[in-house]
């Protein structure tokens, strides 16, 4: 736990060290583009004492913002580093360049590398009345971690809900008289390494890396609303490479999973099915794309083009029922999926059963009737929180992420890392205990 | 592995950048970098182009020349030519003096005159007390002066010199004729001390026809000399008094003090005034005291 401890703590200084300077950037490691957000912090910090204005995202401003298409990033995760690197370094000049400005730290996030989400428990008595930093210290570094595997790393954890004695659903049990801490976890483990390859990248760039998170836990933060962040919903987000979905209530999140299926592979089934190359199998989704055919669909043709100069093959036509009857069935089976993946968390149990679609691929028409039939009635569209300065470009459902980063960025969530140690486990009592021994003795 | 192709086309529509160009333009947006390209670079460059081009002998020389050439046109422009000297406040005299103490080839520019030293050296004229030096519109060196008053003839072993009130040397006098209306001093330290002989002098009035001078004894006090080599010799503290005590005394119609036989009168001690008869007034004085005792007139 130790290291874990180290390695993100190394990341918060480096954080703060960016939030004195002012700038930091924002990096969407994304399947199909990479997006970057160069955002400048003015130095008032809201967050005080509640909310603060405009949901607390008033503290800064995105100054510049830049995306490219990814290359070498599959399922989320980075497949070809020079080629990934290049893109980040594309994003991130073309970002610096309409800032104005150098930026040297970055905070990340992807959406792949296999999540998993454990909830952990702990309790403890509390030493004295009242409970104290140290208890709350000494009750997270009590939770029992399972084992999540080498070559696992933790990539959040948040504890969720604290209960003293019989009372639970404390936010902050810090002051409170009391005997029994007990507190609750989430914690979500990635491929390890993913991020270390998502951390050389970034460091091939001459950046910082400053902070990591999930995809899915980001998109969540922006796309729901904060009454869906209390009573529960799900986020999904449909991304190019992976559909993350997360779920809130209470304002944190308890589980987070990824499906690795996503908008690309409904161009791949596109592209084989009609024959076409990718890009064109892109274009023709984007344009014509569809998961409810009507009667008007037999009727519209699209052109399919080709480059062969075979004059049958590239005057070769498909109608848009044609189109739809390749695309339903894969946006069917990635909600399938994420269904399975929701049932198993036991979405079903929650109060409100609300979920937002997001993502770069949600855009595809039609596709909330179609979430409404497999995943549960109350579904909508969702579009990320408008934050200050963001382009119109970099306000559709595909910057979910990206602008949940800048929220992240600007406020986060109290990890287990930015608790003290308990102060039994630092390496320095130790050493304290060997020079009482040599006073005793001596 | 696949070569990655980079056709023109396909450059246009997903741009990349080569890791050289990232770096470089990131150092170009760093703030410190970017101060120092705008303002150190040009500043270095023009430094050292400066510095080179002023190791050369010739161009430094070149240039001072040119500086100096400039200047000397600037100088010589008629608006700072000084054509004459008008001297205000000095008798022909001394006017001819200052005008010899400055000898100024007219006309000049005024960048030439250096009024501090020429002052100086009109101050240091001896009838001069004060002098002012400016130059005025019109190309004029204006010098008012004020001369010294004679208010005393000093006697001293260099010869007889005019001094002022405040005892500073304004001529030096041929004659005692010359200054016939001014009293005269001599005797150690007197010229220090002319305010006192002023007083003295005032208080003379009454005896004005027999004042031959003061003298200064042993750097501290004075002697009326008078005529017939008599004196008054007054004490150190409050002179002025004790010398209207003996004016008093030659003014009582029926004591004549100083029209008697006496030689001195002294006053040095103000309770005791002693006089100082001629020997002859002396025997004589005997002479009576004897027959007044009822001795022998000649004995």
């Amino acid at each position: 736990m130790i290291e874990l401890y180290e390695s993100q703590r190394a990341m918060r200084n480096m954080r703060k060290a960016a939030m004195q300077r002012g700038v930091i950037a924002i990096l969407d490691v994304g399947s199909s583009k990479i997006a970057c957000l160069v955002l400048r912090f003015d130095g008032t910090d809201p967050a005080e004492d509640g909310v603060g204005s405009l949901a607390g995202q008033s503290g800064f401003r995105v100054i510049g913002a830049a995306t490219t298409r990814s290359r070498g990033v599959q399922f989320g995760e980075i497949t070809a580093m020079g080629e990934t690197e290049r893109a980040v370094r594309t994003a991130v000049q073309a970002a610096q360049k309409m800032a104005g400005i150098r930026v040297d730290h970055v905070i990340a996030c992807f959406s792949g590398a296999q999540p998993a989400s454990y909830g952990l428990a702990g309790q403890v008595e509390i030493a004295g009345v009242t409970v104290d930093e140290q208890d709350v210290a000494r009750v997270l570094s009590a939770c029992d971690v399972p084992d999540f595997g080498a070559g696992r790393e933790v990539l959040h954890a948040q504890p969720v809900n604290f209960a003293l004695d019989h009372r639970s659903g404390l936010i902050d049990p810090r002051g409170q008289i009391g005997h029994e801490l007990s507190c609750d976890m989430h914690m979500l483990t990635v491929d390890g390494q993913a991020i270390q390859n998502l951390a050389y990248a970034v460091r091939r760039c001459d950046l910082e890396l400053a902070g990591i998170a999930s995809s899915s836990y980001v998109s969540g933060i922006s796309a729901l609303v904060e009454d869906e962040q209390e009573l529960g919903a799900a986020c999904i987000d449909m991304g190019g490479g992976a559909t993350g979905l997360s779920i809130f209530i209470k304002k944190h999140m308890i589980y987070a999973d990824s499906v690795r299926m996503g908008g690309d592979h409904v161009t791949q089934d596109i592209s084989m099915g009609l024959q076409v190359p990718m890009a064109t199998a892109e274009r023709i989704k984007t344009f014509y794309g569809g998961v409810v055919a009507t009667g008007m669909d037999d009727r519209e043709m699209i052109e399919i083009g080709g480059e062969t100069g075979d004059w049958e093959h590239d005057r070769r036509t498909v109608s848009r029922a044609e189109l739809i009857g390749i695309m339903r069935p894969r946006v069917e089976e990635i909600l399938e999926e994420v269904r399975a993946r929701l049932d198993v968390a036991g979405f079903d149990h929650l109060p409100s059963r609300q979920i937002v679609l997001t993502g770069g691929a949600s855009q595809i028409p039609g596709l909330d009737g179609l979430a409404t039939k497999i995943l549960g009635q109350q579904v909508r569209l969702g579009r990320p929180l408008r934050v200050h300065g963001l382009p119109q470009a970099a306000t559709g459902p595909g910057f979910a992420s990206a602008v949940g980063l800048c929220l992240f960025a600007a406020h986060p969530q109290d990890e287990w890392w930015d608790f003290d140690l308990p102060v039994d486990r630092y390496p320095a009592r130790s050493f304290k205990r060997a020079v009482q021994w040599f006073r005793d003795n001596w | 592995m696949r070569q990655v192709r980079r056709d023109p086309e396909m450059a246009r529509l997903d741009p990349s950048v080569s890791r050289a160009k990232y770096r470089i333009e990131r150092l170009m947006l760093t703030p410190l970098f970017r101060f120092a390209m705008r303002v150190g670079v040009p500043c270095a460059l023009g430094f050292g182009a400066v510095t080179w081009w002023a190791s050369v002998e010739e161009n430094r020389t070149a240039f001072n020349l040119m500086v100096a050439d400039v200047r000397a046109q600037f100088e010589s422009r008629p608006e700072f030519q000084v054509k004459l000297m008008a001297i205000d406040g000095a008798s022909p005299q001394v006017a001819e003096a200052i005008r010899a103490t400055l000898p100024v080839g007219f006309p000049v520019s005024s960048f030439d005159l250096d009024l501090e030293t020429m002052q100086q050296a009109v101050i240091e004229l001896d009838p001069v007390r004060s002098a002012d030096l400016r130059i005025k519109q019109g190309g004029v060196l204006q010098v008012d002066v004020t001369e010294r008053v004679p208010a005393v003839l000093w006697r001293s072993d260099a010869g007889l010199s005019v001094l002022d009130a405040d005892g500073v040397r304004a001529a030096w006098a041929g004659s005692r004729a010359e200054y016939a209306t001014l009293p005269v001093i001599a005797g150690e330290g007197a010229e220090k001390v002319v305010d006192e002989a002023l007083a003295l002098y005032a208080a003379a009035q009454p005896i004005m026809d027999r004042l031959r001078g003061f003298e200064r004894m042993g750097a501290r006090r004075w002697d009326v000399v008078l005529d017939r080599d008599q004196r008054i010799m007054l004490p150190e503290e409050e002179p002025v008094l004790a010398f209207e005590r003996a004016i008093a005394m030659q003014q009582i119609p029926t004591m004549t003090l100083l029209d008697r036989d006496i030689v001195a009168v002294d006053l040095r001690l103000p309770h005791r005034t002693t006089f100082r008869m001629t020997a002859e007034a002396a025997a004589e004085f005997r002479k009576f005291k004897k027959i007044e005792a009822g001795g022998d007139p000649n004995p």
